[in-house]
Parts: C-alpha cells; structure tokens; sequence
C-alpha cells in the first residue's frame, strides 16, 4: 500500500517521515520521531491524553492521520517550554495538578491553546474547555486551580513586561527542579478567527 | 489500534474531490473531512474503505454573510464558526450549536459539512439546520443541488447525499432578532445529544422591529421552529410543539403546554434506547429540554439574555 513522505515541525525542528496512509499522527510523533510527550490513552479521540498543537490549535493526535498533517508545525507538551518549566507546567506542579502524570501533556497542551485565546478564564470556563482531558487519577480541582493560577501568572508577566523584555522567568518565581527536555521556543501561536 | 490499509488521496479543489469520486466510482471511497467520525470508525468499526479522498479545499472553509443568509462552507469547522462575530450576529443559534459539540479538541478538528454528511441521530447540528430552516448544498459533476435540511436527514448516518456528491457548504437563511436556544443533555459516554432541542421562536410585538420594550411575553409568537436531536435515528421537527406556540404568548404557560407535545409527532416504539437511557427516559427528557429551550429562547426575545 502506498506509503507518503511527510515533513512535520515539531517544537521548532524540522522533521521527516515516511508514513503509511492509516499511520496515526500520534505514532509517527512517539514511535517514528521520539516526542513522547503526547501519550496514547483510549485511541478513540476521548481521553485526550494524546493531545498536541498543531498550527497552534489543541489537536487529539490519535485521531489525525499523519499524512494530514504534512506540513504542520506540532507543537507538544515538552515544546511548551523554553528551558525550564513554563509557567502552565510550573502551576500544575506547584497546585499538585497531576498525579502519575498520564494525562498531563494532555491537559498542557489544551490549556496552552485555552490561555492564548483567554488569558482570564473563569473556573467555568476552565472547565469546559478541558472537558475534553480524561484525568483518572487526581480529580478535577487541582488542575482547576493549576490552570487559574498559571492565567494570573501570566497576565502579570505580561503587565510586566509592558515597559521592557522580561528575563524569561514569566512570574518571576523560582523554578523548581529540572524542566522537561524542551527542544526549541514553540512556534508563535497562530492567529485564530 | 490502527485502521486497515487504505489509499489516501488529497482534493485540493471541489472539482478535482469530484474527480477522483468518479475515477472510483467502483471502489468503496470516503471523503475525509475532520476525521472526526470516519478516523475512529476505521479503527473500530470496521469501516474499511479502500480509498480515503481527503478535501483540503480552502474555499470551503469560509463563512458568507449575504444580506438575508449566511452560508458556511462544508470545511468550517465548529470552533471556526462558534468564534464567527457573522454567524453569531446572522444565525447565533447556529454558533451555540456548534459551541456545545464535543470538548475543545473536536471542535477543531470537526468541520459542519462532516457533522451533517455523518448523520449521526445524536449529533447537534442537523438540530440547528432543522430549526434555522437550512439548505444543504450539493455539487456532483452534473452541477449543483440544493436540499432542504428537512429531507436532508434520512436515518442513522443516511442522508440525501447521493454517490459521486459532495457537500459543499451550508444556507442558513438569517434569524437574527429571533429567540433562540439549543439544550442538550450531553451522552456521558459518547458526548453526543442523548436529546438536544433547538429553537428559534419569532414574535409580533406591538412595536415590532429593534424598538422594543423589553416587555417579556409582548407579543404573541408568529413563527416556531423546533428541532430534537438524539431521540430517534435522525433529528427532526416538532411539528406539535411548533403548533401550540403559533399564536400564543410567549410565557411560562404556553411554553408548558407546548413542551408536552414534544412526544406527539414521535411513535413511542421510535425512541432510541440504550443503556444510559431508556425510549421512555428519552421521551421525558425530550419535553424537559424542549421546555428549557423554549424558556432560553423567551429569555432572549424579551432581551434579557446575552445572545450566543
Ligand atoms: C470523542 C468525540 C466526541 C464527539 N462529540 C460530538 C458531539 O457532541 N456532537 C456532535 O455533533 N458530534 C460529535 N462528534 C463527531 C464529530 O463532531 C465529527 O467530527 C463529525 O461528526 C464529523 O465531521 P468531520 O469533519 O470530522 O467528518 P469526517 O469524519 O471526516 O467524515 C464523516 C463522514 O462524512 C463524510 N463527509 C465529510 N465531509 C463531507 C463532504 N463535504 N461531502 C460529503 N461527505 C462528506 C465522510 O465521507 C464520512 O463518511 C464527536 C466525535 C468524537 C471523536
Ligand atoms: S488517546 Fe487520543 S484521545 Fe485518547
Ligand atoms: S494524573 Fe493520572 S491520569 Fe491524570
């Protein structure tokens, strides 16, 4: 069967792969290319675990096929970052928004396209547009809460910054621990209508 | 979990996407939209077919606001058109349908010609087709071909599409001014409409036109549209509902009385059943989110509720 030769962006880095017609984005990003951060959950576009951008919109990998996607800048969970955590990641640690972590790049990636579009969500809102993230193991109200705290933290970066360039640290706190293994700044948002 | 083998072809124009229908025609072809549907049901539904004609048309992912209708094009996808300032001031009933579809992700992903080209008996749109009273439209290599969304649905994932065609977009004549409302008890395992009612309720004030009152229930109803979506195999009207508001005040009363017939154009034997919920659940819940949309669609008559 006929087989495609795709280029992707993946968190900044040009790539290349040679897919079959039925090969989900999802693998070619975890088994071809090695970004793991998108993780397969139900396989059936639910759980949302498997949740990456692409051209800046929050996307469930499990349920594109790849060769749709050639040409597309991806951006994961692990793109997020520059170095260190961001300041999405840094709030779900800080407000224990995770527990073993499955359905975290997930959530990441939703709330990064969630916070571009609404930098000031109501918890409602937060919410509703994670409804599509299957957490099964911590509950809801921590990553509730990581979401609304990683908003405020932002839009007083971006208060901040209004009269300089920032030093990168977005809320000025201290990161804890090692961030994820950023590759590149992720690609400018995209521009919705 | 991965699809059985398939060849991908992409249309990068409708007349190229009409092409390779008819270079197929004896072979079992898909159209790919948003995958949304077809993507997981060739994972585990066994749909199989052998060539996939992905449509990466960029005019029909478009919205065009004309004087006295708005058509969206079949690629639009739901985020696309719940986020349009044109829908959402021509057609607002529209853009609230297209919000509650799914989560965040699958809005998008999934477009408005796939959703109604799927016609699956628990998704929104056909509901706000039904009562927006839209035309589909249609092209296939003899030209073009309108159908009104009230025979567009046929049965569960049967339309009027014939093969060879493609949808190509979406005429919603426009409501704006009108009360509207889509309720929905959303499926807790599939997302879907266990029941969805849409509404779209016009009145004759005494002022009429923008000058309003803001006197709720001032005026009498001159036309109603009302559509359910998860109760049978397909969405459809409520003739009944409709008939008991014409003519009558839009109060608290008359949206009762009209709610109770939401069963009457349903045979009982009809109602779609599973293990969430029973025909007879349905059937309640078919008058109780009649009742809320019709209350909601009130609301924004009277003006007291911000629109979509
Ligand atoms: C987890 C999940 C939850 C969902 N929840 C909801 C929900 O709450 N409400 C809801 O309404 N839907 C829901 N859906 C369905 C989703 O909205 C689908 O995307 C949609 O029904 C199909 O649109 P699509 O663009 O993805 O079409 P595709 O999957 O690409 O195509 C669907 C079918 O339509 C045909 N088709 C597509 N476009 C055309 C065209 N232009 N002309 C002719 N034929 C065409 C295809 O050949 C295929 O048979 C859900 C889906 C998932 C995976
Ligand atoms: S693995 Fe993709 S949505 Fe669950
Ligand atoms: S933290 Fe375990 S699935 Fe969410």
């Amino acid at each position: 069967m006929a087989t495609h030769d795709i280029t992707l962006t993946v968190n900044g880095t040009t790539e290349e792969a040679t897919v079959e017609s039925r090969t989900l984005l999802v693998h070619t990003l975890r088994d071809e290319l090695g970004y793991t951060a998108p993780n397969v959950g139900c396989e059936s576009g639910k759980c949302g675990a498997c949740t990456v951008e692409v051209d800046g919109d929050a996307v469930k990998s499990c349920t594109v096929l790849a060769v749709q996607a050639d040409g597309s800048e991806v951006t994961t969970a692990a793109g997020l970052a520059d170095e260190g955590l961001d300041p999405v990641q840094r709030a779900f640690h800080d407000e224990h928004g995770l527990q073993c972590g499955y359905c975290t790049p997930g959530m990441l990636a939703t709330t990064h396209q969630l916070l571009d579009e609404n930098p000031d969500p109501s918890r409602a809102e937060i919410r509703k547009a994670l409804k599509g993230n299957i957490c099964r193991c911590t509950g809801y109200g921590n990553v509730v809460d990581a979401v609304e705290t990683a908003a405020g933290r932002l839009r007083e970066a971006d208060d901040e910054s209004g009269d300089g360039p920032s030093d990168g640290s977005a809320d000025g706190s201290s990161a804890s621990g090692a961030g994820p293994d950023g590759r590149a700044a992720p690609p400018e948002p995209g521009a919705e209508d | 979990m991965f699809p059985a083998e398939f060849d991908y072809e992409r249309a990068e124009s409708v007349s190229e996407a009409l092409e390779r229908l008819e270079h197929h025609a004896d072979a079992d072809v898909e159209i790919l939209a948003g995958g949304h549907s077809l993507v997981p049901a060739m994972k585990t539904e066994g749909r199989e077919p052998d060539v996939v004609v992905d449509l990466d048309v960029p005019a029909l992912d478009a919205v065009n606001a004309l004087d006295d209708r708005t058509v969206v094009g079949a690629l639009t996808t739901y985020a696309t058109v719940a986020d349009s300032a044109a829908v959402r001031a021509t057609v607002p009933l529209v853009a609230e349908t297209a919000s509650e579809v799914g989560d965040l992700q699958i809005r998008n992903r999934g477009t408005v010609g796939g959703n109604l080209a799927e016609a699956h008996p628990g998704a929104d749109l056909p509901a706000a087709a039904l009562a927006t009273d839209a035309t589909v439209l249609l092209r296939n290599p003899d030209g073009k071909r309108e159908v009104p969304a009230t025979e567009f649905f046929r049965g569960d994932g049967e339309t009027a599409i014939e093969r060879g065609e493609l949808l190509t977009g979406v005429r919603f004549p426009h409501t704006d001014g009108a009360g509207f409302a889509y309720a929905k008890k959303t499926h807790p395992a599939t997302g879907y409409a266990m029941v969805g009612v849409a509404a779209v309720v016009e009145t004759d004030g005494d002022g009429g036109g923008d000058g309003g009152d803001g006197n709720a229930g001032g005026g009498t109803v001159s036309s109603a549209r009302v559509a359910a979506t998860g109760a049978v195999d397909r969405a459809v009207r409520l003739p009944s509902v409709e008939g008991a508001l014409a003519g009558e005040p839009l109060d608290a009363d008359s949206i009762d009385a009209a709610a109770a017939e939401a069963r009457a154009d349903i045979d009982a034997d009809r109602l779609r059943s599973d293990p969430h919920a029973s025909g007879e659940f349905r059937g309640e819940l078919l008058e109780t989110y009649a009742a809320r949309a019709l209350e909601r669609a009130a609301e924004r008559v009277a003006g007291d509720a911000p629109t979509a």
